[in-house]
């Protein structure tokens, strides 16, 4: 079986390095230890998968990356780069987008503002300019409601652009998380339970849309999942969590068959049996 | 078919040629005495409240803090203010603009002071720091005689608030404001009310937002001081204490959290009506007490909201609706 610590890389991302490596990351909560010793490395156009069971610590491990709890341990690299001096926004300027497992949209403004939040550090004109309705202001900004309308039309949203984000449905809102993440221009997107509350033709059609964003953008994508057709459908590589610690990585055809694996899902036949 | 709209400088222009026959209009009617001192008086402290309001709905409504120390700030820009004109170190005429000026940047300095620890905090924690620094800042501006005149007051401030100056700086604070908010910088603003770690996660500075948004309302609140001292000609500290910054308060949540126009109508009402119920002597506290549990009960979120009012968008509606009721006379005439 494969040893975890041993990264698996895409084949077309042999001789580039990283994106994202996370060396012996562990934080504690007062006396517990929610993760522990967890190691990855992730390509520049990976698709990984993170799965485990309920309460394993893997949207831990993404408030970790994006710095929303600072390691108790361990270190995170990012492009090579250590970010332990980083707080969220800078981690984000470097480079992580994210969304979140319990959708955080702006849920008074409109969808074309959501993606003009994440469009920020895009648009360069300052205070001055804004007042005073400088030129740059301008130019700034019809630059990036046109790139807000391109990002929204990967989903085909474009036409609810001036609607309330908070009155979308539920399946849209996180699409459009997604659209404000990519609208940060991450090297690499972190998805918490994309597919959550989805029904199983916007899964499936989820599904492509992840293998087209990678394709467009060429970014890696990192992502919590529970529906494993979804995971074993576009991940290339699967890493599972359980309770804090990393039990195996591997194709999804390896975490399959792994015995830990199918222990940590399904507990062990001495188990059921008593 | 293309949706009607007014382009952007027709918009500005329009507008603009409001504003001026605005201002215009009601330097002339002050100037004539047509309604009498009382009336004018209250035009004026109408225009003051406006500025505070609209300020501190920045940083309520906007931001979505909730500090309680605008008295504070307001109270530093009287007294700036009012010590730079009493200096004389300018002519007149460039004392005014020059001393309102100063009022707001010594507002928005102590505003940055007091954020940036204050703003680190949220919710009631946040109403309590800032409502102790108001007091702090009263406390000392009492106790500091020799600049301030102490609890005696200070006198002889010259009367530069007319309603000419007055709405000038009124339609100057709406305007930039306005500006802030449809901008980059007021969308930051705005996210961190709706979600402060997504703001984040989008590589929004957060901190920098907060303090910004704060510096801004206290600079206009400084500058609402400084006016409020050329009105009344006379300052003391009692003038600026916790009541005042509830009342401010008061105004914005009864207009409208987030609503710029809901601001200038709460104040316009709320400032205006001891004067038009000073027949009723004491009821009158009962009527405007009674009058706010109404308008709680009845529109939580305030009279207008999170509305805001637009004329461009009025006459598009307005314009469009002309259209549509021609091309349907025309498809009738087919």
């Amino acid at each position: 079986m494969r040893d975890p610590k041993i990264p698996l890389i895409p084949e077309r991302d042999h001789n580039k390095s990283p994106v994202l490596e996370c060396v012996g990351l562990g934080i504690d909560f007062g006396g517990l230890t929610a993760v522990d010793d967890f190691n990855i490395t992730i390509s520049p156009t990976e698709i990984c998968g993170l799965i485990g069971p309920n309460g394993a610590g893997k949207t831990t491990i993404f408030n970790l990356l994006t710095k929303v709890y600072n390691p108790t341990r361990g270190s995170i690299f990012l492009e090579g780069k250590n970010t332990k001096r980083y707080n969220t926004k800078d981690v984000n300027k470097e480079g992580i987008a994210r969304t979140f497992q319990n959708i955080r949209l702006f849920k008074n403004l409109t969808v074309l503002e959501n993606v003009l939040v994440g469009l920020h550090n895009e648009m360069d004109y300052r205070l001055f300019g804004s007042i005073f309705r400088l030129p740059s202001y301008w130019r700034s900004e019809r630059i990036a409601r046109e790139r807000a309308l391109e990002l929204l039309s990967i989903f085909n949203m474009q036409d609810i652009a001036e609607h309330k984000a908070g009155s979308l449905p539920y399946g849209s809102q996180r699409r459009l998380e997604i659209v404000r993440a990519l609208a940060t221009n991450p090297s690499i997107l972190l998805l918490d339970e994309p597919a959550a509350g989805m029904n199983p033709a916007e899964t499936e059609s989820l599904m492509e849309h992840i293998g087209q964003i990678r394709d467009t953008f060429q970014i890696a994508i990192f992502l919590i999942e529970h529906d494993m057709q979804l995971v074993m459908g576009v991940c290339e590589g699967v890493a599972v969590l359980n309770y804090g610690k990393l039990i195996a990585k591997g194709t999804p055809s390896e975490i399959q068959r792994d015995p830990r694996v199918i222990e940590a899902y399904l507990g062990t036949g001495g188990q059921a049996d008593a | 078919m293309k949706e009607f709209r007014i382009s952007m400088p027709m918009r500005y222009i329009i507008n603009s040629l409001l504003l001026v026959a605005f201002i215009v209009a009601g330097h002339l009617i002050t100037q004539s005495g047509l309604l009498g001192r009382a009336h004018n008086a209250n035009i004026v402290s109408v225009g003051i409240f406006i500025i505070l309001a609209v300020s501190l709905n920045l940083s309520t409504g906007y931001l979505g803090q909730l500090p309680l120390g605008h008295a504070g700030f307001m109270a530093i820009g009287a007294y700036a203010g009012a010590i730079f004109w009493r200096s004389g170190l300018l002519p007149s005429t460039a004392s005014v603009p020059a001393g309102l000026l100063v009022a707001g940047l010594a507002a928005a300095v102590v505003g940055v002071i007091i954020g940036i620890p204050a703003l680190r905090l949220k919710g009631d924690y946040l109403a309590i720091i800032t409502l102790g620094f108001g007091e702090i800042i009263r406390v000392i501006i009492n106790n500091l005689d020799s600049v301030t005149g102490g609890a005696g007051g200070l006198h002889g401030i010259p009367r530069h608030s007319n309603f000419l100056i007055v709405y000038l700086c009124v339609i100057i604070c709406c305007i930039a404001i306005h500006m802030l908010m449809k901008s980059r910088h007021g969308r930051a603003i705005l996210s961190i009310r709706e979600n402060e770690i997504a703001a984040e996660s989008c590589g929004i500075n957060t901190t920098y937002y907060k303090v910004m948004a704060f510096a801004f309302s206290a600079f206009f609140a400084g500058i609402a001081g400084a006016l409020f001292a050329g009105n009344i000609g006379l300052l003391v500290p009692g003038e600026f204490d916790f009541m005042t910054s509830i009342n401010i308060l008061m105004i914005v949540v009864l207009g409208g959290m987030g609503s710029m126009a809901g601001s200038v109508i709460a104040a316009s009402i709320l400032t205006s009506l001891p004067l038009f119920m000073a027949a009723l002597n004491e009821y009158r506290m009962i009527i405007y007490a009674l009058m706010l549990i109404i308008v709680m009960l009845f529109k939580p979120s305030g009279l207008l909201g999170t509305y805001d009012f637009s004329l461009s968008r009025l006459l598009e509606k307005l314009i469009r609706r002309r259209i549509a009721a021609k091309s349907k006379v025309k498809e009738g005439e087919a």
